[in-house]
């Protein structure tokens, strides 16, 4: 339990690690029985009265699990491809096809990196037009051969850079969201960790979409909108708060399906446990969206976007 | 959406002021006379700079005899978050364009062909889209697919609208989808970007038309300008996201200029309209 931990985890792992050093010794059963029930409530208090802000906190988690630690504990033969076929290989996004308790899929993740040098090669995980490229060209590998397509959503955005604007940025994000509209095959979409802006909306047009429960999906993130708003990007606890943007807010919107419970304190507290609850959804989202024919999927897909929004008639 | 740009007062707010007959031209800093800026269809006659227009000043000039059917032009926008400050925005927006959001649309027609004409307004919050904007964006693509006629967006926008938070996002999402139900139909969709067209609508609708055209000179992207240089550490050269430098990396058909707009889109549809329109 080492590593680094948010300001308001560390009453926790104080009194984690205080247990952890009673172990060892004689006669403190008692101790750390209430040390241990002291800690549960603790865990209890904190991480159901969390703010929005601590909720983005928790989606940016250091040691939150990404696609590529998920995706060993759920499938035995994924099979990551590359490339976009007409530019190059994004490492911000992970693409491929695997076995997942019986259904055939084909997964379009985004992925930062853990350590510096892999964020830097994964560029934090801010696609370039050739992932969303990429994105797109197993996906429609996956209609091809009937495969439903997972989608897991984890960006600050879509690469704010100049070579990304020469490559056509917005192009490939639209052309992802209308391709993606009559794709004939189910489309899965899981928001695990950031969903910032295009960059998460680029995948994110689906047949069902599901938030992990500290996640966030949002058209902005927290320190833009508040340097816009208030030109002081330090408000972004404020920012937060107005924008509306955790699980709970978007289910409470009707702009996604369901959430996925996270292990008490957040995903990043038992990656298998995380990788069990996300595989469940998985499989009963796919178990529902197989038996629909096809033709009741696609008009489905496109009345469930057009209902979004609040219009005053 | 990223950060927003500050954007410079343009001649509309200019106009206001006391010296209301003469412009300066904000690219080349020539003092314009206003009457004659405004017969030469806000260009500025030296250095071809096109001032912004309004959505009113496109019906007049692309739509034939000026004729408007407007259609849905009592959608407004509703505060769905409770955004801090969003309701007297709105408001204070609606009493200087004289509009209740950011877009309009409706039937008229160009060359003599019948169109759905679409176009976005930049004073009404910066062109931003909500979910007003993304609806009758929506509504007028399923016009055009009804009526089996062409659908033309003209689109000058910031971007997501902030306020309204993930139901901005998810209007991407929504005309998208339509216009991919458009296409299945095989009807022609034009897309005019004028200045600026950027973040949210430029990755969505504005960049999907059958042929995509700019006004010269337009900033069109998906970062603005600002960002990318904080995010690169570096200065970018004057051209750069404008229509001739997307013409060049092949991400726009034409850039045309305001005067010869109407000309070129008439065109264009006798060439690859030949539907008929849908009878009632
Ligand atoms: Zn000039």
């Amino acid at each position: 339990m080492n590593g680094i931990w948010l300001d308001f985890e560390r009453p926790i792992v104080e009194l984690e690690r205080k247990i952890e050093e009673l172990k060892g010794l004689q006669g403190v059963e008692e101790e750390i029985q209430r040390l241990k029930t002291q800690a549960e409530k603790l865990k209890k208090r904190i991480y159901s009265n969390l703010n929005r802000w601590q909720h983005v906190q928790l989606a940016r988690h250091p040691r939150r699990p990404y696609p590529l630690d998920l995706l060993p504990l759920m499938t035995q033969d994924f099979v990551e491809l590359h490339g976009d076929r007409r530019f190059g290989d994004d490492p911000a996004v992970v693409a491929g096809i695997a076995t997942i308790d019986g259904h055939r899929i084909a997964i379009v993740a985004q992925q930062k990196g853990r350590d510096t040098k892999e964020k830097i090669r994964r560029n934090f995980g801010m696609p370039h037009p050739e992932g969303f490229r990429k994105a797109l060209r197993i996906m429609k590998m996956a209609a091809k051969f009937s495969l439903p397509v997972v989608t897991m959503i984890d960006t600050p955005g879509a690469y704010p850079g100049a070579d990304a604007e020469e490559r056509g940025q917005s192009e490939a994000i639209a052309t992802n969201l209308f391709e993606c509209a009559t794709l004939p095959v189910p489309i899965l979409v899981i928001i695990l960790g950031e969903g910032a802006s295009g960059g998460a909306i680029a995948i994110g047009l689906g047949d069902r979409v599901l938030m992990c429960e500290n996640s966030f999906y949002s058209v902005i993130s927290p320190e833009g909108c508040a340097s816009i708003l208030w030109r002081d990007s330090s408000k972004n606890k404020e920012a937060a708060e107005a924008l509306k943007i955790t699980a709970q807010d978007l289910k409470t919107l009707g702009i996604i399906d369901d959430i996925i419970p996270e292990p008490v304190g957040g995903a990043h507290m038992d990656f298998k446990l995380t990788a069990q609850n996300v595989k469940k959804a998985i499989i009963q989202t796919l178990d529902e969206l197989s038996s629909e024919p096809q033709e009741e999927l696609l008009t489905r897909r496109v009345e469930k976007f057009r209902k979004m929004g609040a219009v005053n008639e | 959406m990223w950060f927003k740009k500050k954007v410079k007062a343009r001649p509309e707010e200019k106009l206001k002021l006391p010296t209301d007959l003469w412009v300066k031209c904000d690219t080349c800093g020539e003092i314009l006379y206003r009457k004659e800026l405004e017969k030469n269809l806000w260009i500025c006659p030296k250095c071809e700079f096109h001032f912004r227009i309004n959505c009113r000043t496109y019906i007049k000039l692309l739509l034939d005899d000026a004729q408007f059917d407007e259609q849905d032009a009592h959608l407004e926008p509703a505060d769905p978050l409770l955004f801090p400050d969003y309701k007297k925005k709105i408001k204070s927006d609606q009493e200087k364009t004289n509009m209740k959001e950011a877009v309009v649309y409706g039937y008229a027609k160009i060359g003599g062909i019948p169109v759905v004409f679409t176009a976005m307004d930049f004073r009404f919050r910066g062109g931003s889209m909500g979910s007003v904007v993304g609806e009758k964006v929506a509504r007028s693509i399923r016009a055009a697919c009804e009526k089996r006629i062409p659908l033309i967006i003209l689109s000058t926008s910031g971007g997501a609208r902030m306020q309204e938070g993930i139901l901005s996002l998810m209007q991407m999402a929504k005309t998208s989808a339509e216009l991919a139900l458009l296409a299945k139909e095989s009807i022609p969709y034009v897309s005019i970007l004028t200045n600026p067209t950027t973040a949210g609508v430029m990755a969505s609708y504005a960049s999907l038309g059958d042929i995509i055209i700019a006004e010269p000179g337009a900033e069109l992207g998906f970062t603005g300008r600002r960002v990318i240089e904080q995010t690169i550490g570096e200065k970018l050269p004057p051209d750069f996201q404008r229509s001739k430098f997307m013409l060049e990396h092949g991400m726009v058909d034409l850039v045309v200029s305001r005067k010869d707009l109407k000309n070129t889109i008439s065109k264009i549809l006798k060439i690859i309209y030949h539907g008929s329109p849908a009878t009632e």
